[in-house]
Parts: C-alpha cells; structure tokens; sequence
C-alpha cells in the first residue's frame, strides 16, 4: 500500500499503539494480527489522504478497501487473513531486495518480519548494536532512493527475487544452526524464527518447489539439533550421531515438504535436491543403511544445477561410499587445482581419507599432515594429526573395510 | 519455543459425541490459520478413555487398568504442538480456540523441553566453544 518500508513500519508502530490504547478497554479481538494490519491501514489511508502528494489513485484505492471492508464485515475475519497474507509477502520480498547487501537483508528481515529488536539481533550476530542499527537505517534509505516498489514481483523477475528470499531464510537458520547450546539463547532462536518464515512462505507460496525444499531442508536439518553434541559438548559427524536422538516430528514435516516439492513437478533445484540429500540420510535408520547411490546421484544433479567446488567434494565422498575409494579419488584429483579450496583444509582431508582407504599410506599420511596444518580447529588438528601418525602404524596391506565411517 | 496444548476432556468427549459439523469446520479453519502462521508442528485428537489403558507402576509390579476413567476434568481428549516466541503468544492462540457449541472445557498449555533447556550442565560455556568447531566439521559436507 505504501511505497516505503519506513512509513510502512512506523504505520504498524501506530497500530500497536493504538492496540495497546485499546486492547485493555475493548479486550484483545479474534485475530490480532489481522486487526493489527487493519488498523495499519486505515492509518496509512490517513497518512496519505493528509500528504499534500497523495494522488488521487490512492485515494481510490484506499476508498475502495474501506469500502470493501465495510460491505465484508460478516466476513471480516477471512478476508483480513488474505489481505495480511499479501502484506507479508511484500514485506519479505522488500526486505530481501536485491539492491540491499545481504547482511542487510538478514537485519532487515529479522527486524520486519521476525519481530526482533536491534538489539536482539546485535546480539544473535555478535555485533555491536549501533552496527545493526545503522544497517537497517541504511537499508531502508537504499530501498526508498532506489524506489524499489512495495509489491510481490510477477513474472521473470519473482525466480530471482525469490532466490534471495530463500537465501535469506536459510541464512538466518544456517547462523541459528551453529549453536544448539551455550549462553545465550538467541542463536538457536533464529533457528526457528527462519523455521517459521519458511513456513508462512510454503503457506503465501504453496506454488513453488524451491520453498517447500527450503523447509525441507530445515526441518530435516533442524532434527538433528539434539544429536549433534556430545554431553561434554564434542561436535559429532552426522554418520556418528545417535539417530535415536533425531527429531522424528521434523523429520516427518520435512518429508511432507518435500514430497510437496515434488509434487508440483519442474526440475529440481538447489534447495529441492539438498532437502532430498537430506531426506535420504533421514530415512536411513542406521549410518550403514544410508543409499549412497542415491546421494551421489543427487550430488550428481546438483552439481550440474548449481556447481560449486563444495558440492563437488560433498559428491566425491558420496561416490567414494557408493562406488569405493578409487572413483571418489578421481574425483577429488580434479579438484586440486580449484583456486577457491586453496587452504580449504576439507580437500585434503578427504582426499587423505580415500588414499587411506586405497593403502597409498604414505600419500594419506602427508593429506593429513597438510589437512592438520590448516585447520584452525584444535580438535580438528589432533583428529587429524591422529590419522596421519596411524598411517605409519597400520601395515600396508590391511584396508580397513569401506563401510567405515570416516573420521576425520 | 514449543509448546503442547492439551485439550482436556468433557462429558460430551468422554461419551464419545462426534463434534458437531460446526466445531469441525471452525476447528479446520483455525487449524489452516496455525498453519499459515507457521506455528502448528503436529495436532491430534483422542478417542475416549473408555478405549484406552493405564499402566500402574510400583516398583517390579505392573497393574494394568482398562479404562473408562472418572476424573474427566483431568483428562486429555486431543493436543497440539506448536512452535511460538512465547508463552503469551501460545496464550493468545489458545483464547482464539472455536468453543461454538458453548461448553464447558478447559485447555492446558505446557512447555516442551528443548536441548537449551539442558544447558545449565554447560556453566563454562565450553559446548558454546565446541559449537564454532561443530559448525566446521558438519555443515560443510554430507549436510
């Protein structure tokens, strides 16, 4: 309704103002948040018939809303819902415009759309308030001089904006994911806050594959929250995880959400094929079980819809555990001289892990020894130094057997 | 947070009355409504406890008793999980429950424990720490 994310924001403030003038005298009504949103209109058909610029336009079409709900007022409640669901919608796309950096997309969407302070976010990104603050500022002078329209895209253009939605959501989960435990509990809130902003978006969006894999993903992620430490707080591995810790409520919603996906046809892409990688080690109930064919299958597609040198690596140890070593290898060969895992301490890891596997153990033990020397992570380095000093110990002739979980 | 909302029994629940066509339809709406605000996990509703059983444990012994039980007040005929910011936010979800057919009925909302809430055995913060190397060990590979 109104062009600027500023005034839009500062309507919703009246509104809550005025509910909170209101509520205590009146009671709460049946559906605040569509209460909230009408009052925030009615203050902005205000706010604009006062404006000196008000074009007539909006008058009409402020007239018109009013007057469609005063004819709809038996059904106000329905219609409302509708109506806040499309304020939603372009409240996400405006606070993850591609004109914004991304982190001031993350503070923008928390701030409008995840109802967090400042503060609160300062706190969940570990930087100073004023940073935060300034970066929304900043954020919403950028859209206004850019005139970025406070609508839903349509057409070509809502395949890329929705991609910077989705980013932005997972972005947040992904900063939420990393502390389950800990002091503060602001990080695995956002954790959920994303949850839930994927989840309104699969309900505004139920059309698009790539939102139901987004959730897909995060549920079955997000099932993994309990088993991922340890009682004396060591990370462990995904194939060491007690699968009997995992989440099977989320796990359910994430299948669900991603059949949905799957449903609605298309080829896949980045988030639809993740959520089913995800999916597979899901349903495996124990690590042996795990259809690796399946996995490298879907590193294979993935890699060709959305290629990255990360994915290549994730694909080798997947091929490495469906086909064996040796082809994992060929595939971590050609990833040696990839600029972008220079120092990436992963690469050699991996690549240590196989050679290991073949019996090269002098090779593996100098993987491991360069794996070590780049890790940042202590726990990381002894694991790591750990396997190269095995290398000179076990003799070269006894491989250990392929469905060994790798631990490195 | 997570919560479950236990809806408890009345005479009507406990006899086995089918809910009227218009609970059914206020109650799927409001449903819609949880999930399009992203909220509702899982829900379900129960069958009477004529239908159902306790187990009474004391120590090694194990008495199993049939229902129907007496203190209706106290029973449960259905729950929800939601996921909330908080409790005033489940409390305000839960006044919006439809009770259309004006009975009496009370509905409990709980907490659900979550790995946070297990932390008090982490005063050093070390799992914090262990978190940061967590996030490097898995997220990069094998999702």
């Amino acid at each position: 309704m109104v062009r600027d994310v500023g005034l839009a924001e500062e309507l919703a403030q009246d509104a809550l103002v005025v509910a909170l003038e209101k509520w205590p005298k009146a009671g709460v009504p049946d559906n605040p948040g569509a209460w909230l949103m009408a009052t925030a209109k009615h203050r902005a058909i205000d706010h604009m018939r006062r404006g000196k610029q008000v074009e007539r336009k909006h008058e009409e079409i402020g007239h018109e809303m009013e007057a469609k709900q005063e004819a709809a007022m038996p059904d106000l409640d329905a219609m409302m819902d509708d109506d806040v669901g499309d304020d939603l919608l372009r409240l996400i796309f405006t606070a993850c415009h591609p004109v914004l950096s991304t982190d001031a997309r993350v503070a923008l969407t928390l701030r409008l759309l995840g109802g967090l302070t400042t503060e609160e976010i300062a706190r969940a990104y570990l930087v100073p308030e004023p940073t935060v603050a300034q970066r929304i500022v900043r954020a919403k002078r950028t859209l206004a001089e850019a005139k970025v329209p406070y609508e839903v895209p349509r057409g070509p253009e809502l395949a890329e904006r929705l991609s910077s939605v989705l980013q932005v959501i997972y972005l947040i989960f992904n900063e939420g994911y990393s502390a389950t435990a800990g002091d503060d509990w602001m990080r695995p809130e956002l954790c959920q806050d994303a949850l839930r902003l994927g989840r309104i978006l699969a309900e505004l969006t139920p059309r698009e594959p790539e939102v139901h894999g987004l959730v897909a993903l995060m549920e079955i992620q997000a099932s993994r929250a309990r088993a991922r430490v340890s009682p004396s707080g060591a990370p462990i591995l995904l194939l060491e995880q007690n699968r009997a810790l995992w989440d099977q409520l989320l796990i359910r919603r994430g299948l669900v959400a991603l059949e949905r996906a799957l449903k609605l046809g298309g080829a896949p892409g980045p988030y639809v094929l993740q959520a089913a990688i995800a999916a597979c080690h899901a349903r495996a109930r124990t690590a042996e079980e795990t259809d690796w064919e399946r996995i490298a299958e879907l590193y294979g597609v993935l890699a060709r819809v959305a290629p990255s040198p990360v994915v290549e690596l994730n694909r080798a140890v997947a091929v490495a555990m469906a086909h064996g070593p040796a082809e994992g290898l060929e595939i971590v060969d050609a990833l040696m001289s990839e600029p972008s895992l220079e120092g990436y301490h992963l690469l050699p890891s991996v690549r240590g892990d196989f050679l290991f596997k073949l019996g090269r153990l002098g090779e593996a033990r100098a993987e491991f020894e360069r794996a070590a020397s780049l890790t940042r992570n202590a726990r990381e380095k002894e694991l790591l130094l750990g396997r190269a000093a095995a290398c000179g110990d076990v003799a070269p002739e006894v491989k250990p057997p392929r469905s060994r979980n790798r631990r490195n | 947070m997570r919560f479950m909302i236990l809806i408890k029994a009345n005479p009507d629940s406990e006899a086995g009355v089918m809910p009227s066509e218009k609970l059914l339809t206020e109650m799927t709406k409001f449903n819609e409504e949880l999930v399009r605000a992203g909220i509702l996990l899982a829900g379900e509703g129960l069958h009477p406890s004529a239908k159902g059983a306790r187990v009474r444990f004391s120590g090694n012994k194990r008495t199993v008793i049939d229902g129907p039980f007496a203190e209706t007040k106290e029973l449960i005929a259905g729950f929800w999980l939601w996921e909330v910011k908080s409790k005033e936010e489940a409390i305000e979800w839960v006044k919006r429950v439809p009770n259309p057919d004006g009975g009496e009925s009370e509905i409990e909302i709980r907490q659900v424990f979550s790995p946070e809430d297990f932390a008090a055995s982490d005063p050093s913060g070390e799992i914090m720490k262990k978190e940061q190397e967590l996030r490097a060990l898995t997220e990069s590979r094998l999702n």
